[in-house]
């Protein structure tokens, strides 16, 4: 048993020390909104915050968030950025398969939440690590300028 | 489009009482209306396609006023679970915002209006059902105004239905508190649609209804099915294509905690653990000896090579027109090259996975999947039940391409092999390794042209020889797609070039090679690499010629209206001509497939050998656009499939084993190297053809084309990754 804090509350889970945190969240703890894409940190579809840090949790151990607070998309709507991204996201109708949405979000999320005006170079920084299969990178674009637009 | 439809001729309906309470309406497809392309005249045998009419529905009205629509295809990013209920809403005159969707069971009601069974794909979707569903909610509004008639004591077309109401002077009845006297009337034989001038909805961009779930991470994929009792399961399959086990230890693996069993199945050998972690642990345990076959030694650049020898001798013929040799004698000015299309994995983001559950009288199936019945089929095949036994419960799909349609049921019928070797519920999961190296990909093709140029420069005989994998043999499409030897989707957007028209010489050549590696229909099928060739050529004469690629295009497709009509809109968007930044260079390609015709302008510069596409123009003529932002969304999805594809990516094999393995090594395109990109529709009442797939085979043409526009440099093999350094 480990004690890990989801989204604001410690959970005890059975997970050994070396299990990802994306295999504890979706198959322990039952949240599946992060996603598995790569198991290798190419993709960021897993994407979670790790003390506000946007982490890649398919090669991240949970031993390694003990003591620290894990944040994942299911908590987004409760965070004044996060509110911020998704709104942004639905205005601009960015979805496609809906598979990396978790991750651009939360990727989004952590860049938005330390620069509150990015540049496209800060975009094309922060966010080319989350791919998309879809291609909806136009307007993820789009939905980070617009939500940094709303956050000032 | 206002007249009235015989429905009793075109359709079979049936309005049918829900156990829930409310209206159901339900369509099926009579079997003459079945054939399997557009254009193709006989009906396939088509197994999958039960004949018994089960009461299924397209449209349920609830008494609680819900209107849920049953979507006969897959969501998987193409927004059909927003398109499909759009024209349903139009000809009920539905509150939008009270529209619920539900993907649709395995059943004969939901088959393919044009090809016979349950299929999401050939970008056919919106063309295909937008009289059924038209139809369903045209039909579902005369029973609601009968029903209202009858309440009301006045006569139906003194009605009118507005918002989801009957509306009758000031009085209104909501269509929930008409649903279930709607059920007991009479069905009618026919319907009035309404006049395109009075569509609210249709043609208007709309917002995706499945926008909020995935969002906020509460939207369902085949990867999150999670119930009591299920155990994840992983396969090891062979190294090579077509390898087999031939004997295996499990010992360390069953010492793994969380591993339950490890069972053998057709494809190899399956863990059966708690969860992913475990089963890939205790997979990664697992010693294997596998006899690898005959495909031991299969090397890409080698087959490559056998390629360009047979590529030497003419083949099968794929069209013919006029004498080619008399014309090359005569001719002074003679082009050859060779173009050459390597195989490419879908990668779709979700890696595929699916769930089964083995009942007493049955069998249930969660997952991801553009071809229900087929995995229907296959699925009660290796269990020995009826296809109706087997339960399809069809989950949002995170991207498809065509990996999920496979007419072999590979990742279904494998998971209902584990299911019932391991006598548990399972669902298999796939690592992203087992994506990239699990084959069905697009096939390897090579396309040589040798063109006569005349005097004006324009092309006087054209010899075109393909040589590549057959994606139809073996498949139930075969009998249909494959004439005299010719598997057409390995010669279309060449064989039915509209520039082989206007040369009086032409023939087309194809060679199929042996089926040694599984391939598939990747998104655009054919066109994904006849395109690159043949926009590419068309690049090369317009140069030997001397003109301008575009003037050169619109001289030789003079008579093919709509090519011109998306050729001109994007080169006006694009300003063709004038001047751009400093080592900015622009290309430019035409292409029609799937029933469309897009251009597009690519803005490309290449410094120290690296490619950056700055900016594409796309213009498409689809016929009427049904929601016009997510045809743009399709255009911009369909640019960064291709663009990455061009850019980066391919499947080689060495030694018969795949040498990439996940998305450091098979890269597809990030958002560093997305262009920007403005899509222009062109206003358009000719016939509807598809999006999903229609932008995509002009958008690597058109790159190379600008990067020979920059270095001088013709690309003539994808993809482009370093021979620019
Ligand atoms: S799944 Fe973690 S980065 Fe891809
Ligand atoms: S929306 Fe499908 S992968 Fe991003």
């Amino acid at each position: 048993m480990i004690t890990l804090n989801i989204n604001g509350k410690d959970k005890q889970l059975d997970a050994p020390d070396d299990m990802p945190i994306l295999w504890a969240l979706r198959d322990v703890a039952q949240l599946t909104g992060t996603k598995f894409g790569c198991g290798m940190a190419q993709c960021g579809a897993c994407t979670v915050h790790l003390d506000g840090q946007a982490i890649r949790s398919c090669v991240t151990p949970v031993s390694a968030a003990v003591g620290k607070k894990i944040t994942t998309i299911e908590a987004m709507q409760d965070d004044k950025v996060g509110q911020a991204v998704q709104a942004a996201w639905q205005e601009i109708d960015v979805v496609q398969c809906g598979y990396c949405q978790s991750g651009q979000i939360m990727a989004a999320t952590a860049l938005l939440a330390t620069n509150q005006t990015p540049t496209d170079a800060d975009i094309d920084a922060a966010m080319s690590g989350n791919i998309c299969r879809c291609g909806t990178y136009p307007r993820i674009r789009a939905a980070i300028h617009a939500a940094a637009s709303k956050l000032a | 489009m206002s007249a009235p439809l015989n429905i009793s001729r075109r359709t079979f309906l049936k309005a049918t009482a829900l156990v829930a309470g409310g209206l159901v309406i339900a369509f099926a497809i009579p079997q003459a209306k079945r054939f399997l392309m557009p254009g193709a005249d006989k009906a396939p045998a088509s197994p999958d396609a039960a004949k018994l009419p089960a009461p299924n529905a397209f449209l349920r009205i609830g008494t609680d006023n819900s209107i849920t629509v049953m979507l006969a295809h897959s969501e998987m990013g193409q927004s059909i679970w927003t398109t499909l209920p759009m024209l349903i809403a139009e000809e009920l005159d539905a509150d939008w915002s009270t529209i619920k969707v539900e993907h649709a069971s395995a059943a004969p009601e939901y088959v393919h209006t044009a090809y016979g069974i349950q299929i999401t794909g050939g970008s056919s979707t919106t063309w295909s059902e937008f009289d059924r569903y038209r139809q369903a909610g045209a039909l579902t509004r005369a029973l609601l105004v009968s029903a209202a008639a009858q309440k009301l004591g006045v006569a139906a077309d003194s009605l009118r239905t507005e918002n989801g109401f009957v509306v009758s002077g000031t009085d209104k009845i909501s269509f929930g508190d008409l649903a279930e006297a709607a059920t007991n009337l009479p069905t009618p034989t026919s319907v009035t649609l309404k006049d395109p001038k009075d569509w609210k909805i249709i043609g208007k961009a709309t917002k995706r209804l499945d926008g909020p779930e995935k969002i906020n991470g509460t939207a369902k994929f085949g990867q999150d099915v999670q119930f009591e009792g299920l155990k994840t399961a992983m396969v090891a399959r062979a190294p090579v294509f077509g390898g087999k086990v031939k004997s295996f230890d499990d010992t360390a693996s069953k010492q793994i905690k969380g591993v339950h069993n490890v069972v053998q199945v057709p494809t190899g050998v399956a863990v059966i653990a708690d969860n992913y972690w475990s089963a890939k642990q205790g997979r990664d345990a697992l010693k294997i000896d596998w006899d690898l076959g005959e495909n031991a030694m299969l090397d890409s650049k080698k087959m490559l090579e056998e390629y360009r020898t047979l590529a030497a001798s003419p083949g099968l013929a794929a069209a013919k027109a006029g004498d080619t040799q008399s014309a090359f004698s005569k001719s002074t000015t003679v082009i050859e090259a060779e173009y050459v299309a390597p195989y490419l994995a879908h990668s779709p983001m979700e890696p595929l996975n699916c769930a089964v559950k083995i009942t007493e009288d049955g069998c249930e199936i969660w997952t991801g999947t553009q071809m229900q019945t087929t995995d229907q089929g296959a699925a009660a095949k290796i269990l020995g039940l009826k296809p109706e036994q087997v339960k399809i419960h069809t989950l949002f799909l995170g991207g498809g391409f065509g990996r999920r349609a496979n007419p072999a049921a590979d990742f279904v019928s494998e998971a209902v092999q584990v299911a019932k070797a391991a006598g548990v519920p399972v669902k298999t999961v796939w690592t992203r390794e087992d994506d990239v190296k699990g084959g069905y990909y697009r096939p390897m093709f090579l396309h040589k042209a040798k063109i006569a140029v005349g005097a004006d420069g324009m092309p006087t005989a054209w010899e075109h020889t393909e040589v590549g994998q057959s994606i139809m043999t073996g498949t139930p499409f075969e009998s249909v797609m494959i004439k005299d030897g010719v598997d057409a989707t390995s010669v279309e957007g060449v064989a039915d070039s509209p520039y082989l028209k206007s040369v009086p010489n032409h023939q087309v050549n194809l060679h199929t090679v042996k089926a040694t590696i599984p391939v598939l229909w990747w998104r655009s099928v054919g066109h994904s690499h006849s395109a690159f060739a043949m926009e590419s050529l068309i690049d090369e004469l317009a140069h030997t010629a001397k003109q301008d690629p575009l003037e050169y295009r619109r001289a030789l497709l003079k008579d093919h209206p709509r090519h011109l009509a998306a050729l001109n809109l994007a080169a006006e968007k694009a300003e063709w001509g004038k001047p751009l930044p400093k080592g900015v260079s622009r290309g430019i390609a035409v292409h029609e497939s799937f029933g469309s015709f897009v251009t597009q302008v690519a803005e490309v510069s290449v410094v120290k050998g690296e490619v950056k596409v700055h900016r594409m123009v796309t213009a498409i003529d689809c016929g009427l656009a049904v929601n016009p932002d997510s045809l743009k969304a399709q255009m911009e999805s369909s640019i960064s499939f291709g663009l990455g594809a061009a850019l980066f990516s391919e499947i080689t094999f060495k030694e018969g084993q795949v040498q990439q393995s996940n998305f450091h090594d098979y890269q597809v395109l990030r958002m560093k190297d997305m262009p920007k990109v403005e899509v222009y529709i062109v206003q358009s009442t000719e016939k509807m053809g598809g999006v999903g797939e229609p932008g995509l085979p002009p958008v690597a043409p058109a790159v190379t084309n600008a990067i020979f526009a920059a270095t001088g440099k013709r690309i003539r093999s994808l993809p482009i990754a370093n021979q620019l350094a």
